[in-house]
């Protein structure tokens, strides 16, 4: 009989984020692949179970198939290959269901990866996949665009909790500011309040600042069973909890439209796996797709009461040296936002800061325990997962 | 998004040109668009058909400047989730006023419009969308109309 066991990720890696004209979708997976393999110190002959995460392949370069597709290119045939999509969430499905194999006791070495290749098509074509991650039939058939109805949930926010717009301003300000240290990231550039105030209307209240971008990339997390993981490194990172939880697909049917319960429900049950508790939390990594998508995060996974997140950002806490460090990559923002790529980005980001290995100016010192938060849709799936380096 | 085929368009026609969508007799939630079962009631549910009134109020609004080509001849649009009078949340655009006019909780009504245009001479669909109350005639209007055919 095969018995649960504690896991730990021996290596991860990921791919810049941006533009990659001279790169396909196979060619991401295999430079964050190799990379991974090559640190872990193992070979592809290895790894036993692949789970790739990826959203509309498809729709982006007309490829399906996408487990296959990587097994085959990075040379792992013929052990099994399993796509997953939970549209921008398909990543972070994809490292809790990897986590599922090691812990259940049935593979050993599993690799866990994410890749989207995005600018193949026109933005435009890109913004109408991503728009397949809502309800088709009754939101994005009635003229609906994703910011769109992240715009919504932030006029009704900005409403109810007498928030001002600057606040979205804020978040944007520090996700570019800790992209400008991240060699990885998408965009390096700081930014202003004023700039995210004045930039060109995506759909109001949200302005090109408060949006994540269109950006290629990959990540690879390799994952072992905690017993042997100090075979392939020093430091394993442990994986202490790695909870998937779904909503309605459709905003329109939210129990509340300002809350992610999705999210609330996925914290809950990960820190009570995970026997951690809010304050213990050093890093946090959560899917900031849109600025008032932070906000709702930071407030879902119980960081602090609802309608009370701007105060953070107004204070600094959120930056690398506050009480809360959120987004150190540049999150979505500024780091980019590879649809099925970001739930494993999230966990390379985490796994770099526990062992303390992020640049300089943007390592969170003595980091023990990261939390990353990935989303798909408008909130209608939500995974949270625990780390901690002992 | 790009649905060529005609069927999809046709099968919601009921609910995209007269709001119908359905009520649990058992616990009186009614629903849109309408659902197959009572999600808080389950078997010991009753689902009927119900036409809206069409009357509710701006709950939500976005004025959206990017949008797919088959919305472009519309762009700017405001976009709103309006609350209906008997509860359920719909989406669609707003017209007949300007964006500055527009605020939480403003008395909206239901017309009947062309929602896009799929490639230039494709298959045209039309919908609901919603504009200021006009209180001039509403003293005429019935309450909510109720149990209609389900056969429509």
């Amino acid at each position: 009989m095969f018995k649960k066991r504690d896991v730990a990720i021996i290596s991860a890696s990921a791919t810049k984020c941006g533009e990659h004209w001279d790169k396909g979708l196979k060619d991401l997976a295999w430079e964050a692949g190799v990379k991974a393999v090559e640190e872990a110190g193992i070979s592809g002959k290895d790894i036993e179970y692949l789970v790739v995460g990826n959203m509309s392949g498809g729709m982006f370069v007309g490829q399906e198939h996408i487990g296959a597709l990587v097994a085959d290119f990075l040379g792992l045939n013929p052990i099994p290959s399993l796509r997953v999509e939970a549209a921008c969430a398909s990543g972070g499905m994809a490292f809790s269901q990897g986590y599922l194999a090691v812990a259940s006791g049935l593979y050993d070495i599993v690799a866990v990866g994410g890749v989207e290749k995005m600018t193949d098509v026109e933005p435009e074509q890109a913004t109408s996949v991503l728009s397949g991650a809502m309800d088709f039939e009754w939101e994005a058939y009635f003229g609906a665009t994703f910011p769109g109805l992240y715009a919504l949930i932030a006029t009704r926010y900005l409403h109810e909790y007498k928030v001002k717009r600057e606040a979205l301003a804020e978040v944007a300000v520090k996700n570019h500011y800790h992209g400008s240290l991240n060699p990885l990231a998408h965009f390096r550039n700081k930014i202003t309040v004023e700039d995210a105030l004045t930039a060109p209307p995506v759909a109001e209240p949200l302005r090109k600042y408060d949006c994540s971008p269109i950006s290629d990339g990959a990540a690879v997390a390799i994952l072992a069973p905690l017993e042997t993981a100090r075979k392939y490194t020093d430091t394993p990172i442990i994986v202490r909890a790695s909870v998937p939880a779904s909503d309605t697909l459709s905003l329109l049917k939210r129990r509340d439209m300002c809350t992610m319960d999705a999210t609330v429900n996925a914290a809950n049950k990960a820190f009570s796996l995970a026997h951690i508790e809010r304050k213990d939390v050093d890093v946090v990594e959560v899917h900031d797709c849109f600025t008032i998508a932070e906000l709702l995060a930071i407030e879902d996974l119980g960081f602090c009461e609802k309608g009370e997140a701007s105060k953070l950002y107004y204070e600094g806490q959120t930056y690398v040296g506050g009480t809360l460090p959120v987004n150190t990559d540049g999150g979505l923002k500024a780091a980019g936002h590879p649809v099925g790529a970001t739930g494993v980005k999230q966990i390379v980001e985490l796994v770099k800061q526990l062992r303390g290995e992020a640049e300089k100016g943007r390592q969170v010192s003595g980091a023990e325990i990261g939390l990353a938060h990935n989303v798909g849709g408008s909130g209608a799936t939500a995974v949270v997962t625990i780390l901690s380096r002992s | 998004m790009s649905l060529s085929a005609a069927p999809a368009h046709w099968r919601r026609m009921r609910e995209r040109y007269r709001l119908l969508g359905s009520k649990c007799e058992t616990c009186g939630n009614t629903f849109f668009p309408p659902t197959k079962v009572c999600p808080k009631c389950r078997r010991r549910g009753k689902i009927t058909p119900i036409e809206f009134s069409g009357r509710g109020k701006v709950f939500s609004y976005t004025i959206i400047h990017a949008a797919p080509k088959m919305f472009e001849d519309y762009t700017p649009s405001t976009v709103a989730i309006v609350q209906l009078n008997e509860g359920p949340k719909v989406l669609s655009q707003l017209v007949d006023c300007e964006p500055d006019e527009i605020k939480i909780d403003m008395d909206v009504e239901v017309c009947f419009r062309k929602l896009f245009e799929q490639d230039r001479g494709g298959i045209i669909s039309y919908g609901f969308k919603f504009r200021p109350l006009d209180t001039s005639w509403t003293k005429y209007y019935d309450e909510p109309r109720q149990a209609v055919d389900s056969q429509i």
